[in-house]
Order: structure tokens, then C-alpha cells, then sequence
């Protein structure tokens, strides 16, 4: 079968380098697949989760925005974090999901609300990969 | 003449002093190990956004993004300033600092108020002496380098120049080259200079690319980022460079030491000798007297 190479790759690791059969990427203006030999594509990604199939297996990880470029049959996606549904730290993401609700419901002067909301937002999408 | 007493307690404070610079070089040689491979594990990183990035503004090219418009009016400079938070590592620190001043001073002369922003303990203490204004400052870091430090340091400017706050910034940090070599290094952070796209035999032109969303939009989002990116890696190589100068001044400490053991052996073994002779004549001269 087919494959495409994806790396997923962060500032401190390279999260995933595999050949899939399959990636399905949370873009800006909504989900799309890469199969193999994809045309040339450059994408701005948000905070979700990417999905790849390789050896008939489907695995999950967490991409807190980011883009992706295939291109020659490589598709790398670059994100300031990234972790598989495995090692997704459900304690940390709670704590930071309460922590920015409180800071959004106290509505004081200096609230950086983009900040809060985007804080809220990894911290939920986490916690639905990990399937908490 | 020192006492034999004294010698020895010098001897054994001198050989203390050596255990302790030995420790620290192996100390250093360990945290640099862990530094460099961190600036191995981002180089993917890195390489891929100046890629990405170069092609992409070759691209949009006519398009102006605020970060990277040079201000036509250059009034207000900040130089980021990264250094490590402790000392004993020879010479590192000083020499990044001066530059850090050096372009300071070059920058008042054209005219432009400048402030630092400091990243590490060194750099900070030192700003605050030289009399230049200091913003924000971050110490006790450079121990545990993450991208979101970089990332804090890298909005704080960003936001500045786009408000017309700022109308430059520079990164000044000891670059890492080898083992033997981290010269102080300084980088124009914006405006931003797109880097130029690679001209390798597979970077050429190929099919179109497809852009989701717009060419420009994409860039509106990567170039903030590509500051981060920039940042991050100067403290990577900072801490990787402050490891490798402790190791390099511990290792001649631990030397130094060697060298002073040896010259107090010696003096101690040449006391001993003396006091030794001098008791000698003394009974002698006792034997002497009583013969007479």
C-alpha cells in the first residue's frame, strides 16, 4: 500500500516519524485528509487533533496550532506542542482548563481574554483526546 | 618562612578548591551534553520554518507585513540581552555584555533611545550598573530554556514594534560554534529579514502549491512565530555556550590548582628540610658544648 512519510515535529522533539497511509489535519478552515502523493499544499493548522493511520492502525495526537507542509510525498506538520492521546498529561490539562475558566469568569481589567480562551481551548481539546 | 603547619592547611585548602572545580567542570560537561542535544532535536524545527518561510516570502513578495517594515522614523531600539545566571564560567558573560553595550552606544550615537531586555541574571545586574534603561527582564531561567520563555521574550517585542513602540530590536547572545569557540553574536530581529529561499536542486520550482488560506495570511501567522523560532534558538545556543566556557574555565581551575600543590609540596617538602637541619645543628652544637 501506498504511504506518505509524516513527521511531527515540535521545538524540543520530534513527536512522530512514521510512514502513514493516511493524515487527517485540523486546518483553519476545516479538517482535511493528506493521502499519498498529495499535491504540493502548505496549511495553517488550529488547536485539534491530527489522526493518522499507519500499519492499518489509527492513532490521535494533539497539535496546539501549527502548520503543515506536503510536499514530495513528506508531510510535516510543525506545532509549538504536540503529544500522542497516550501521553497527554490529563492531571496538567485540568488544572490548566480550570485555571483558565477562572480567569475568564473573574473578568478583571488586565485579562488577556485571547489568552485565557486559547489556554481554555487546548486544555478542553486535550482532555477530549485523552478521552476524559 | 611559613610555618610547616600553614603550608600544609594551604595545601589541603588548595586540594579542597580542586575537588570542587573538578565537580563543576563535570557538572558543566553534562548539562552541555543535555544542551546540545536539545539544539540538535530543534534544528528540524528551525530549518523547516526558514525554508518554509523563505519560500513563502519570495512569494508574496510586494506584500508588507508589519514586522517586516523597516519604521522610516528610528527612535527607539531594544536589545534583547541573553546571558547565563551564574558566573565562573571564564569570560562568557563579559563578553557578551560588552557587545551588548558596544551596540548600545553605537545606537545612541545614531540618535535612538535604547533599552535592554535581559534574559539571565549576568546580563541584568550588569544593565542595571551601566546607567541604560532596562524593560522587562527574566533571571533565574537559563537553567530550564523552554519555548514559551521564548515565546514570552519574542511577543513582548513583537508587540511593541507593531504598536510603532519600537523601531528595532537586536538579540545578543553568545553563539555556539564548538567546544572551544562561543563568541559573543549579534542578530537584527525586526525588522525581520525573510531568509532567502535555499536554491538546492530540489527547492526549485515545482508543482504550485496549494495554500490554505491565503499566501499572506499564512505569513501574517508564521512571521510572529519565525520570532519566536529566532529567539528560542539563541538561547538554546546561550545555555549550550555558558555550559562549554565553565567547562573550559573549570578545567583550567582544576590545572591551576595541580600547579599550586605542586609548588606548595615542594616549599612544604623544602620547610620540613630546613627545620630538620636547624634541629640538627642545634643538637650538634648541644653535643659540642657539653664535650668542651
Amino acid at each position: 500500500m501506498a504511504t506518505l512519510r509524516l513527521e511531527v515535529v515540535t521545538p524540543d522533539k520530534t513527536v512522530v516519524s512514521t510512514d502513514a497511509e493516511m493524515v487527517i489535519c485540523p486546518g483553519v478552515v476545516g479538517e482535511f485528509g493528506v493521502l499519498p502523493h498529495h499535491v504540493s499544499l502548505l496549511s495553517a493548522l488550529k488547536i485539534g487533533n491530527l489522526r493518522y493511520r499507519a500499519n492499518g492502525k489509527d492513532e490521535e495526537v494533539f497539535i496546539s496550532g501549527g502548520f503543515v507542509d506536503v510536499n514530495n510525498n513528506i508531510c510535516s506538520v510543525l506545532a509549538e506542542s504536540a503529544e500522542h492521546a497516550r501521553d497527554i498529561d490529563t492531571r496538567r490539562a485540568l488544572a490548566a482548563k480550570e485555571r483558565a475558566e477562572q480567569r475568564l469568569a473573574r473578568r478583571e481589567e488586565d485579562l488577556d481574554e485571547v489568552r485565557a480562551q486559547v489556554a481554555l481551548q487546548r486544555a478542553l481539546m486535550r482532555l477530549q483526546i485523552a478521552g476524559v | 618562612m611559613p610555618s610547616l603547619k600553614d603550608v600544609k592547611m594551604k595545601i589541603v585548602g588548595v586540594g579542597k578548591t580542586k575537588q570542587i572545580t573538578k565537580a563543576m567542570g563535570m557538572v558543566a560537561s553534562a548539562k552541555l551534553r543535555g544542551a546540545q542535544s536539545r539544539i540538535e532535536r530543534f534544528r528540524p524545527y528551525a530549518a523547516k520554518y526558514r525554508q518554509v518561510i523563505g519560500e513563502l516570502a519570495a512569494k508574496v513578495d510586494g506584500v508588507s507585513h508589519p514586522l517586516l517594515t523597516e519604521h522610516e522614523e528610528k527612535k527607539r531600539c531594544c536589545i534583547i540581552l541573553v546571558t547565563s545566571d551564574r558566573g565562573l564560567c571564564g569570560g562568557f558573560n563579559a563578553g557578551i555584555i560588552a557587545e551588548g553595550l558596544r551596540l548600545a552606544r553605537e545606537r545612541t550615537a545614531e540618535g535612538m533611545e535604547v533599552s535592554f531586555l535581559c534574559v539571565g541574571r549576568k546580563g541584568r545586574d550588569a544593565i542595571r550598573k551601566s546607567g541604560f534603561a532596562l524593560g522587562t527582564s527574566f533571571g533565574d531561567r537559563m537553567g530550564s530554556v523552554d519555548f514559551p520563555l521564548a515565546s514570552a521574550v519574542a511577543v513582548e517585542v513583537i508587540h511593541a514594534y507593531e504598536k510603532l513602540e519600537l523601531d528595532e530590536v537586536w538579540l545578543v547572545y553568545g553563539e555556539f560554534l564548538s567546544m572551544a569557540k562561543q563568541p559573543p553574536a549579534s542578530l537584527r530581529l525586526l525588522p525581520l529579514k525573510a531568509p532567502g529561499a535555499e536554491s538546492g536542486p530540489d527547492s526549485g520550482p515545482q508543482c504550485e502549491y496549494v495554500y490554505e488560506p491565503s499566501e499572506a495570511k499564512l505569513l501574517e501567522d508564521l512571521l510572529p512565530r519565525y520570532v519566536k523560532v529566532q529567539v528560542y534558538s539563541g538561547l538554546l545556543d546561550t545555555a549550550a555556550s555558558e555550559h562549554a566556557a565553565r567547562m573550559a574555565a573549570m578545567d583550567n581551575a582544576t590545572r591551576n590548582c595541580d600547579e599550586l600543590i605542586n609548588t606548595l609540596t615542594l616549599l612544604y617538602n623544602k620547610t620540613r628540610q630546613a627545620s630538620i637541619t636547624s634541629e640538627l645543628i642545634d643538637i650538634v652544637g648541644g653535643a659540642e658544648a657539653l664535650k668542651g
